[in-house]
């Protein structure tokens, strides 16, 4: 169903590539193929039409012979105009000079404002250790107060709540008078969802606005909205303002094609990208991955950013010593494992990689596979982890009873791990061996 | 003529007593009241696509119509499948000299429009005692919102009794957000311990209702997003505990989407159909700008019913599906 948009655009181009030259017709399929896929991702139509207009001029003039393959030429336009119009680099909250710095949090019901509200209380007092309270002015759905005292609490924030009876505009001028009080760096005021047509509950909100003179306004916005982020967002600012947007539930599979949207009709940064039902899933947001995420192109930053954060360069030296020396054993291979498996689920791992997602696609990834393969490793004795070419027939049998598994299992682990020393000593040589070549071989 | 309550359910002792008593006036004019309210909010609905579709119309049928007619839909969240369908088949009408003028096209656009929205299963049969009703859904799509407005309209209005589980142990808050929609709609409530298994909060509900002889239980779900494999398989887990206890049930299984939601849906309806057999949608939040196409998609590639829309935040604002007073919404 989600053919990357990438790998379209090269199937449509992939004849072209003899002649050197695009032709107009050439463009116009592609084009063609942008604007569904586009559309697809629930990017407004308006602003698909003018972007294809865009990408057409800038194709039409590339010049194209001697470099990237057409196909590839084409995606790399529409890359870079992607991500040129999600606007550059990614953008922080300011902070007031005198604290406390007011947040107000905006949206339709259902976006995600109480999860979001707590979210970035966490996300504060983690990144910039502010001390963080949160106002509950969501007076409306029933049990709401409570939601942002049990999430608030769980954030480590100070939760100001007067329960529902009292108007919410007073809530939030009582809750900000507190945090002045209480010395507070940050004030978070989550509000009740509100359509943007309705003109009574959003001259409450512009009343809210007036009353605590944020430091920031964010308006919350479901990944998933289709068309219509658009009229959100524009009535949402007349009366609002806002500053920037978080998006919540990115971690589905929606692609996002909302924050496009808003981005360009609005021009208002997203600021922030909610990524799961935990607190701490909640990270900047980068537009250059996003306008990726749309192309289907996979996550590559996010990746290398965990493995980065997760890693240590120590250990890193150390075994490409070992690897050298040949010495790599499965003491240090259950060691990768485990620092791989830091990185976050395996699932989502993948859905990173780029060109990887088309090929294990609904691959459904065992974790206790792992398992298995530690309590095998764990059953051996130091000596045979090193030196794994002494396990035989009883060493074997006697691993496989002690690690609850069968011989089968042992020495499929071991012919294994014997391909990855090769595959990984050609690598520490210099020989990179294609991995391209072989995943696609893989996958066909 | 819109769609009543009455011609959503099946009811097996024929009219009720709380039925005929909405013969009343007061009750006419509370349905008045609902009606106006649709079309207002609809009205809303309406006003974007309508300069879109009469400025396509009143030209002839060119080229360009086809191009904003095709935009006007997508623009409606109709999605680029769905809508190729549509405009095709009304280019080939148009071919073959079926439609010669705009006002042409336009009925018979809205009469493609609701064929695809029809279903001849849209109603809700409330004969097995107990019927089991299981919602579902992404999270903020309204299911607990649905639930209690459900809950209050065959209570109140069709003198069902009605049992709520509150099976979403998951989200802060959500129990008590369901109990106070109990409250309101006068019914009974169930719940487990926090974090507990919602298979067992759905096994005590119906328990609860075989034992008190209630007509109706209705189940409520935590959210979740389609991709999260081990949430849905827990889904799929509370729907095999159900069909244990009974077998036939649930005998409703209600899949709310947000009317705002973009081609997503499809996979959500998809992937939710997979887990837990999804036999109708319920349609939230119509009474913003958002026109729920994605709703048609969902007909056309998959088969499911709409068989309630959600049209605001009042206990009445929960109606009956009426497939031609939709698609009439989209376009007139």
């Amino acid at each position: 169903m989600f053919d990357s948009l990438a790998d379209k655009l090269q199937a449509t181009l992939a004849d072209v590539r003899g002649r050197g030259t695009l032709t107009e017709d050439d463009i116009n399929a592609a084009m063609r193929e942008i604007r569904l896929a586009l559309l697809e991702a629930d990017v407004n139509f308006k602003v698909v039409k003018s972007f294809t207009g865009a990408v057409k001029e800038r194709a039409l003039g590339a010049d194209i012979i001697g470099q990237l393959n057409p196909g590839q030429q084409v995606v790399k336009i529409v890359s870079d105009e992607l991500t040129a119009l999600m606007g550059g680099a990614a953008r922080e909250l300011s902070f007031s000079p005198r604290p406390p710095t007011v947040v107000l949090m905006a949206g339709l019901q259902g976006s995600g404002k109480t999860t979001a509200t707590a979210k970035l209380a966490r996300y504060l007092r983690e990144q910039h250790s502010s001390s963080v309270a949160v106002a509950a002015c969501d007076v409306y759905r029933p049990a709401a107060v409570d939601q942002l005292v049990k999430v608030g609490a769980q954030a480590g924030a100070a939760v100001y709540e007067q329960g529902t009876d009292r108007n919410p505009v007073d809530i939030a001028r009582w809750a900000l008078d507190r945090a002045k009080q209480e010395g507070k760096d940050v004030l978070i005021v989550d509000t009740s969802g509100r359509l943007h047509v309705d003109r009574e509950l959003m001259a409450e909100l512009a009343e809210i606005r007036q009353a605590i003179k944020p430091t920031d306004v964010l308006l919350v916005v479901d990944a998933m909205t289709g068309q219509d982020a658009v009229n959100v967002a524009e009535q949402f600012g007349a009366v609002v303002d806002f500053d920037g947007v978080v998006m919540t539930k990115l971690d589905g599979d929606a692609r996002g094609g909302a924050a496009l949207s808003v981005k360009a009709i609005t021009g208002k940064p997203i600021m922030f990208a909610s990524t799961g039902e935990k607190l701490d899933q909640f990270e900047r947001f980068h537009p250059d991955r996003m306008s990726q995420r749309i192309l289907g192109m996979g996550d590559v930053m996010t990746l290398i950013e965990k493995a980065q954060g997760s890693y240590d360069e120590q250990q890193a030296a150390e075994l490409e010593r070992k690897l050298r020396k040949s010495e790599f054993g499965l003491d240090d291979f259950l060691d990768q494992m485990r620092q791989i498996r830091r990185l976050g689920p395996l699932q989502s791992l993948l859905g990173m990689i780029p060109g990887l997602g088309k090929e294990l696609r609904g691959v459904k990834l065992d974790e206790r596979e792992f398992d298995r393969l530690q309590a095998i490793i764990l059953s051996m004795t130091p000596a045979e982890r090193r030196h794994p070419e002494l396990i035989k027939g009883s060493r074997r049998l006697r691993i496989a009873r002690g690690s609850g598994t069968n011989v089968q299992a042992v020495k499929q682990l071991i012919k294994q791990f014997d391909q990855m020393r090769k595959v990984m000593r050609q690598v520490s040589q210099g020989r990179m061996p294609d991995l391209g070549a072989m995943m696609r071989q893989g996958g066909r | 003529m819109a769609r009543d309550w009455r011609d959503l359910f099946i009811i097996q002792d024929g009219p009720s007593s709380a039925v005929q008593d909405s013969a009343s006036p007061a009750a006419e004019e509370r349905r008045g009241g609902r009606l106006r309210r649709l079309r207002e909010s609809l009205r809303k609905t309406r006003q974007a696509l309508q300069s879109e579709i009469q400025a396509t119309l009143f030209e002839d049928l060119s080229d360009e119509t086809w191009e904003r007619l095709e935009e006007a839909l997508i623009y409606a969240d109709v999605g680029a499948r769905t809508t190729a369908r549509v405009v095709s088949q009304l280019e080939q009408e148009a071919s073959e000299n079926k439609l010669t003028g705009g006002q042409e096209l336009s009925e018979r656009l809205v009469g493609l429009l609701t064929e695809i929205a029809q279903s001849d299963n849209d109603k809700i049969d409330l004969r097995p005692e107990p019927t089991v009703i299981l919602v579902a859904g992404v999270n903020g799509t309204g299911k607990t919102t649905t639930i209690g407005k459900l809950a209050w309209h065959l209570s109140r209005e069709l003198g069902q009794s009605v049992v709520l589980a509150a099976g979403d142990t998951f989200r802060a808050a959500a129990v008590e957000q369901l109990e106070q929609w109990a409250e309101r709609a006068g019914v009974a409530f169930v719940k487990g311990s926090p974090n507990a298994d919602p298979a067992s909060v759905a096994y005590e509900g119906i328990s609860a209702a075989i034992r008190d002889h209630a007509d109706v239980v209705i189940i409520d779900t935590a959210g979740r997003l389609h991709t999260q494999d081990d949430l849905m398989a827990e889904l799929a887990k509370v729907r095999r505990v159900i069909a244990k206890q009974i077998p036939d049930a649930p005998h409703e299984t209600i899949l709310t989407v947000d009317a705002t939601t973009g081609q997503n849906g499809l996979r959500q309806a998809q992937l939710f159909s997979q887990a837990i057999e999804v036999t109708s949608l319920c349609l939230t939040k119509l009474d913003g700008t958002a026109k729920g196409g994605i709703a048609l998609a969902i007909a056309h590639e998959l088969g499911i019913p709409v068989k309630l829309i959600g049209v605001g935040e009042q206990l009445e604002d929960l109606r009956p599906f009426d497939a031609a007073e939709f698609a009439r919404a989209l376009v007139s």
